[in-house]
């Protein structure tokens, strides 16, 4: 087993799995824990500027990696979008996103590591994370010279690739041969992404799983009896 | 009409000395861990003052509570997608400042010096960062007594539409304490707030508690309490509040804040309301309304037609026999003098306060104050507290309540005076305010007199009614087997599970039981 197919055939697995269950084991015996942690009691004005920043940004960039990458290729060409439109739109959104994305990370950065409040009450996996994340980003974005380069040369196969690596992935059918080819920047951009949905379940991030929308529908006031029917 | 009843408290603010007690037992029994040392679920401010967090009164700087748009009961940080959308950064919620940094001192420092020449100094030192402070510029309590200039302490919101230059006058100046816990609303706008909906009102007793395991620290009812009685735990990043002291008031006790109140001030006891009328009453049109609406939507406890729902509802009969003698009902509804604090916040809160009088011996001594026909009880414009800052606070600014309220205790001391002075019982001064000699009597044992028994009316929460089996909760609480609080779902937990609760191996011990005893009888 050489070490593409350790990281590409096997660690993506591992971190997969790691997510999925540590997140529910997470939830099931330390639910206590289960929060966004929010440091806004020491510091506003710099939260402001960030926070709303980097959480669109990194929501956007998501939605956007997801659709992109794990819509079947025979859809797009179904819908009319070609593999150079594909490209295009997101090496723009991608840019867009992640510069947005950016900007509000260096400012969290900034106030974590120097806010002398929020910095003293940061747990170890706090700054961890962040730093991981920021680095997983910026990689991302060096991506982007390197993809508008095979943009000029009407060249979509190193997308493609992603694309199939990853739907051959999620499909049970690891294929890490289909990314030979593929510029050693989106590699180490895959590898620091994957270790996010591993590190995941064991940090703050695991708030993302309950993003409050029932709240938009739900009536305004609760009560609870205090006696439950026993089991 | 669905009836339901509410654990309620009334301040008798005449009789308050602000000694602090209520806070400090507080403290020391909820709120003296890491995380919270900011956190105060009961504090007394001097009014006028700012108060805390600062400015907490001002709604149109923090957006808490309720507002009426177009008709409807919305909270004044916007609608639920506005909540949501805030989500990221909340604009309206205080930042430990405006509560104030936590501090301590280096008192190792005194044990350790050596010999010098000068005393030893213990400088303070952060709670939050470690950090030297070099100078403390804002406290738990910064105003007390009137400390600090008027020009902030002037800014007290009580004082709208007010000639408050007037009071900065040192002679013009007046003083009063207002203790402050959370008010256990029946239309809380915290619980309205949460995103993840971990706030909750006990249908049982009204206490409004947070789920800790729930509470996924989106920190919107930090804001949204317009009292600011919500408070962050920036250790567990969870919401803290006052939990009404849960475990006394279920087994029949006061809180601790009222246990220990020395000025025997506060009165624990039950109000009964109709809980299918909260958001009709909690959005009439004016402001000013909103204090009728609440006394509108409480139910008498004597009236046949609520004491059949009430059965119907599941209410213990101890619990009505407890709202028949609540003194609650007495202040609020039978004498009316006692009001809720910023009616116009709309969440109907259960926590009410007698309005105080003013110290005045003094000044009549002086012939300062223009006295009523007996000459010796002041008459009520002359007082020094004005109206309109009492109206302000504690009916939307509508002073014909609060002056009722006030001539009637004043026409209780003048009635005593002359009963006790001079011999005889003077009616006449409690026809003017509309009150008869029973009714003056009782106010006397309960406002004057205040004795433990009349001032705490807690029916306890009768565990018992809701155990099936005794047996089976005997050994239940305290040590637990393992990670108790949280899981999934009871019926489905990915570890080992407990085993059968005892209840279910009754069967077990009942046998096992019979058989010793027969075995007894054998021998």
């Amino acid at each position: 087993m050489n070490l593409t197919n350790l990281i590409f055939g096997i660690y993506p697995y591992i971190a997969l799995t790691t997510f999925l269950v540590g997140s529910v084991i997470r939830f099931d015996r330390e639910q206590y824990t289960w929060k966004a942690d929010s440091s806004q009691l020491f510091e506003k004005e710099q939260l402001q500027k960030g926070s709303i920043l980097f959480h669109i940004g990194v929501l956007a960039l998501f939605m956007g990696h997801f659709a992109g990458l794990v819509t079947p290729h025979s859809w797009f060409l179904g819908l009319g979008v070609s593999d150079m439109m594909h490209q295009v739109v997101a090496i723009s959104a991608g840019a867009g996103f992640g510069s947005l994305c950016m900007m509000g990370g260096v400012i969290l950065w900034k106030r974590r590591m120097y806010n002398s409040r929020v910095r003293a009450n940061s747990r170890f996996m706090d700054i961890f994370i962040l730093n991981w994340i920021l680095v997983t980003l910026g990689i991302g974005l060096l991506t982007i010279p390197v993809s508008i380069y095979h943009a000029f040369g009407g060249d979509a196969s190193v997308m493609i690739a992603l694309a199939d690596w990853i739907q051959g992935m999620l499909l049970l059918n690891a294929n890490p041969e289909v990314l030979d080819g593929v510029d050693f920047i989106y590699k180490l951009h895959l590898f620091l992404g994957m270790t996010v949905f591993l590190l995941f379940p064991f940090t703050r991030l695991v708030h993302v799983w309950s993003a409050p929308f029932s709240y938009v529908w739900r009536p305004y006031q609760l009560v609870r009896t205090k006696f439950v029917k026993r089991r | 009409m669905k009836v339901r009843a509410n654990f309620s408290l009334v301040f008798n603010l005449d009789k308050c000395i602000g000694c602090h007690t209520c806070s400090v037992t507080c403290k020391n029994v909820w709120t003296n861990r890491k995380g919270v040392e900011y956190a105060w679920f009961n504090n007394v401010e001097s009014k006028p003052g700012i108060g805390y967090p600062k400015n907490w009164e001002d709604q149109e700087q923090w957006n808490g509570g309720w507002e009426l748009v177009k008709g409807k009961l919305q909270l004044k940080s916007g609608n639920r997608r506005n909540v949501l959308k805030n989500i990221f950064m909340n604009p309206n919620m205080p930042t430990i400042d405006d509560y104030y940094e936590p501090f301590t001192y280096d008192y190792a420092v005194l044990q350790n010096s050596p010999l010098l020449e000068a005393t030893p100094t213990a400088r303070p030192r952060s709670l939050i960062d470690g950090q030297r402070m070099e100078k403390i510029e804002w406290g738990p309590n910064w105003e007390d007594d009137l400390g600090g200039k008027f020009k902030m302490r002037g800014e007290d919101a009580n004082f709208k539409d007010m000639e408050k230059q007037v009071y900065a006058e040192f002679e013009q100046t007046f003083h009063m304490y207002l203790p402050r816990m959370c008010n256990h609303c029946v239309n809380p706008s915290c619980v309205a707030a949460c995103p993840s909906g971990s706030i909750y009102k006990r249908e049982e007793d009204g206490i409004v508690l947070v789920d800790q395991d729930k509470c996924r620290s989106w920190r919107m009812c930090i804001s949204a309490c317009p009292y600011k009685k919500m408070f962050y735990n920036w250790e567990s990043g969870k919401a803290e509040k006052c939990t009404g002291c849960y475990p006394r008031v279920e087994s029949g006790l006061p809180t601790v804040c009222s246990e220990s109140c020395v000025g025997r001030i506060r009165y624990n006891g039950i109000m009964l309301y109709d809980a299918d009328r909260i958001e009709e009453m909690a959005s009439v049109e004016n402001d000013q309304d909103v204090y009728q609406a609440q006394l509108d939507l409480f139910l008498d406890p004597n009236d046949p037609e609520v004491i059949k729902q009430a059965k119907e509802d599941g209410i213990p009969e101890s619990w009505m026999e407890a709202a028949r003698q609540s003194p609650i009902y007495k202040l609020i509804v039978d004498w009316k003098v006692a009001f809720p604090l910023h009616p116009e916040f709309r969440t109907l809160p259960m926590v009410w306060y007698v309005p105080p009088l003013s110290p005045v011996q003094s000044q009549i001594d002086q012939g300062n104050i223009e006295l009523s026909q007996d000459g010796m009880i002041p008459k009520i414009e002359s007082l020094r507290l004005p109206i309109q800052y009492l109206a302000n606070m504690l009916t939307a600014g509508k002073e014909e309540p609060v002056v009722l309220a006030l001539k009637r205790m004043i026409a209780m001391r003048s009635f005593y005076r002359s009963l006790n002075v001079d011999g005889e019982t003077n009616l006449a001064v409690l026809e003017e305010v509309g009150l008869n000699e029973d009714q003056v009597r009782d106010m006397y044992r309960y406002m004057a007199i205040a004795n433990y028994e009349d001032r705490f009316v807690i029916p306890t929460s009768h565990e018992e009614l809701h155990q099936e089996d005794f047996h089976s909760f005997q050994g239940q609480n305290g040590f637990t087997f393992g990670n108790d609080g949280c899981s999934i779902s009871p019926e489905a937990s990915l570890f080992p599970d407990k085993r059968k609760s005892t209840g279910d191996n009754l069967e077990f011990v009942r046998y096992h039981q019979a058989a010793k005893r027969s075995d007894g009888e054998k021998t």
